[in-house]
């Protein structure tokens, strides 16, 4: 596809924020001020940047447990979340929620559910308001290859195709569900792939290709802004880091080092700006540059976080039912 | 099925009029409805209607309504509740859905999300199993989980089935399980009149509220006014005014327990009969200022009697109301057993009016009565 310089740096900007966000986590996690499990995106950022670049901020995203790179590729702010991961007041879930449960209305991101499969019906659910309000907005659902083991996603899909919902399912494959691997779980493709063509728009691309994932979920979005109904887009890609927590809380002996290492080398982030450098659609100094930026911006949020309050006993009672 | 052999279409008794209605009933149209119009002589309607003119007039007064569920416009309507409401707001707002209580249930979550206000027919509880993940995992939490940042505003319907062999697995009153969890308001209707202003207000409110109604209470006609109004959740009714002892029942059960009540007005026993009507928020306060006049509780549910509502409301007085007890609490609830098909075993299964009788009589005169 042809983007212009300025759309492809966002893309490898977005991917990177993504990347060294997790990385400082990761980082500091050990620290045990982040009282809160963690499940880390790193591997996977071409797909939530992808994909919410060929979104609207209104459109909807629904996500999961894994959802720090969705939430910040469609505009969260990194502050609210830090502070979420903190346990803060001034977390966009104000506390309640912690790292699974990150929200943010004003990007139409309506709230993360940590339940394995449970998010897909819900952002079924948003495509279905959308369409009965006239609405031109796109439902975009995140999961991974462990929520396509839920009957949720076959009954969604099925609801979706029946009312041509306006829905983009987004698989991410990353080979494993914490220590289970993808082929003692599933039969083999996904039945998706070739039991609806006529009425799905289908596609399994590499997930670790932004360009390739943004081309694919801008079909996907173009037609469900058209009424023409929803897609299942399946990217292939790799979990580099364990089910949760940093590096070194990761269970050995359940994969093959070979295997995360040849995944490592096809680093998504990495690729796409040696690409970019290539192609001189980004150069030395722009790199830099993004490097200092971002790592200013993550400092500032960790210390947001750390400067912010935390919920007392006092707000225990609150927010259980909406007035 | 012929239900008209288990229980005949009657009219429901006449309970305590001013409290029929509710104090703290309000309107929802302009000026209050005429309750002297709604008294004896008003106009009376089924059950099943009156639940239907909720639905109707919420579809008419917010397009932000919707009605699903499997069966939602066949002819029979879920027992008349739904009855033809697709030929009047077309099946885009009232329409038939996949065997999926799963993800249906999560679809009606992120309708919800997304700006509407489904309400969802489940036909019988024992469905609403299949959709428990969305329903306590998800809807159930979703306001407090983020921090108030978002709400779910829905109505879950279920109707508990009875008789006819429905056996096991059709049969089930499951409020005690939704009961136990925050985040759900949990509504109980025993008339029509409440059947309709009870749905009103769970449609108005910006939680989600679970309504488990009763095939038995379909059996009813009952003075309905037709203007649309709301009875307040978390209030709770008193049915029949005694001094002896307080008898909390929910759903049909009562009917069975004003009926009780009547006949031992000529036994010298007067039983205060109250109806929670919603179980959570529960009308904490209206039980235990009874229990605070009678000195005694006998509390009758549809459901099991492990870890049940009989277990909960008796917890609650035993706790704060303990100084006013001068007998032990009586339950009268389903035994602790599936439900059996053969109609002997059902009859053996299933409480009533006699065991409540029984129950009342036991807690006041002492088990040697």
């Amino acid at each position: 596809m042809s983007l212009t310089f300025e759309a492809k740096r966002n893309l490898w900007r977005s991917m990177l924020r993504i990347r060294r966000v997790q990385e400082r986590i990761e980082s500091e996690y050990l620290k045990d001020e982040m009282k809160t499990p963690v499940h880390l995106y790193i591997g996977q950022e071409a797909i939530a940047t992808g994909v919410c670049a060929a979104l609207r901020a209104d459109d909807a995203i629904n996500s999961n447990h894994r959802s720090h790179g969705h939430y910040l590729a469609k505009g969260g702010d990194l502050k609210a979340m830090m502070a979420e991961l903190f346990c803060r007041s001034t977390g966009c879930s104000k506390g309640y929620g912690g790292s699974m449960h990150l929200v943010d209305v004003a990007h139409g991101n309506m709230g993360t559910s940590a339940i394995v499969g449970g998010g897909i019906p819900i952002g079924t659910g948003q495509g279905l308001a959308f369409q009965m309000q006239k609405l031109d907005r796109v439902s975009v659902v995140f999961f991974g290859d462990g929520a396509a083991d839920e009957g949720t996603f076959y009954e969604s899909l099925n609801f979706a195709l029946l009312k041509k919902l306006p829905v983009v399912y987004v698989m991410e494959n990353n080979g494993w569900a914490v220590c289970s691997p993808t082929n003692t779980r599933h039969c083999g493709d996904n039945v998706f792939h070739k039991g609806a063509t006529d009425r799905l728009f289908s596609a399994k691309i590499d997930g670790n290709d932004p360009e390739l994932v943004l081309e694919t979920a801008q079909k996907a979005v173009e037609r469900a802004r058209r009424g023409e109904g929803p897609s299942f887009i399946e990217c292939v890609t790799y979990r580099i880091l364990g089910h949760a927590g940093c590096v070194s809380q990761d269970p050995k002996g359940y994969r093959d080092l070979a295997e995360i290492e040849a995944w490592r080398m096809r680093c998504p982030v990495c690729a796409y700006q040696a690409k970019l450098l290539a192609e001189c659609a980004l150069d030395a100094q722009a790199l830099a540059e993004a490097e200092t930026e971002i790592s200013a911006e993550i400092d500032a949020a960790f210390a947001f976080a750390r400067q912010s309050p935390l919920p007392t006993a006092a707000d225990l009672h609150h927010n259980l039912f909406c007035e | 099925m012929p239900w008209s052999r288990i229980k005949p279409d009657t009219n429901e008794p006449e309970f305590l009029s001013q409290d029929m209605h509710g104090s703290a009933t309000r309107g929802l149209a302009a000026s209050e409805p005429d309750f002297q119009r709604g008294g004896p002589t008003g106009r009376r309607i089924s059950y099943g209607e009156a639940t239907n003119e909720a639905l109707s007039q919420a579809l008419s007064l917010d397009p932000r309504v919707f009605v699903m569920g499997q069966g939602v416009d066949d002819p029979s309507g879920m027992f008349g509740a739904t009855k033809n409401l697709h030929l009047t707001y077309g099946r885009e707002r009232v329409f038939d859905t996949p065997l999926a209580e799963t993800a249906l249930s999560g679809i009606a979550v992120g309708a919800a999300l997304g700006g509407m206000r489904p309400v969802y027919f489940h036909n019988r509880p024992d469905f609403l199993l299949l959709a428990m993940d969305q329903l306590v995992n998800h809807a159930a939490k979703w306001h407090y989980m983020f921090g108030g940042a978002a709400s779910v505003p829905l109505v879950f319907w279920a109707c508990v089935g009875r008789g006819w062999g429905s056996a096991a697995q059709h049969s089930q009153a499951l409020q005690g399980l939704f009961m136990h969890v925050p985040g759900l308001k949990l509504v109980m209707p025993s008339t029509c009149y409440d059947a309709k202003g009870l749905m009103l207000a769970a449609i108005a409110d910006n939680n989600p509220v679970l309504i488990i109604d009763h095939r038995m209470n379909f059996k009813q006609r009952g003075i309905v006014p037709e203007e649309p109004y709301t009875v307040p959740l978390g209030k709770g009714v008193i049915r029949r005014n005694g001094r002896d002892v307080t008898v909390v029942a929910v759903s049909h059960l009562v009917t069975e327990a004003f009926l009780a009540a009547q006949e031992l007005a000529g036994e010298g026993i007067e039983a205060e009969i109250i109806d929670p009507r919603t179980l959570r928020p529960l009308d904490e306060e209206l039980i235990l200022s009874s229990v605070a006049r009678t000195g005694r509780l006998v509390v009758c549910d549809t459901g099991w009697k492990t870890g049940g509502v009989t277990a909960e409301i008796a917890a609650l007085v035993a706790e704060k109301g303990f100084g006013s007890l001068r007998a032990p609490i009586a339950r009268v609830a389903n035994p602790d057993l599936p439900t059996p098909a053969g109609y002997t075993l059902e009859q053996a299964y299933y409480i009533g009016k006699d065991d409540i009788r029984r129950a009342i009589v036991n807690t006041v005169r002492g088990q040697e009565a």
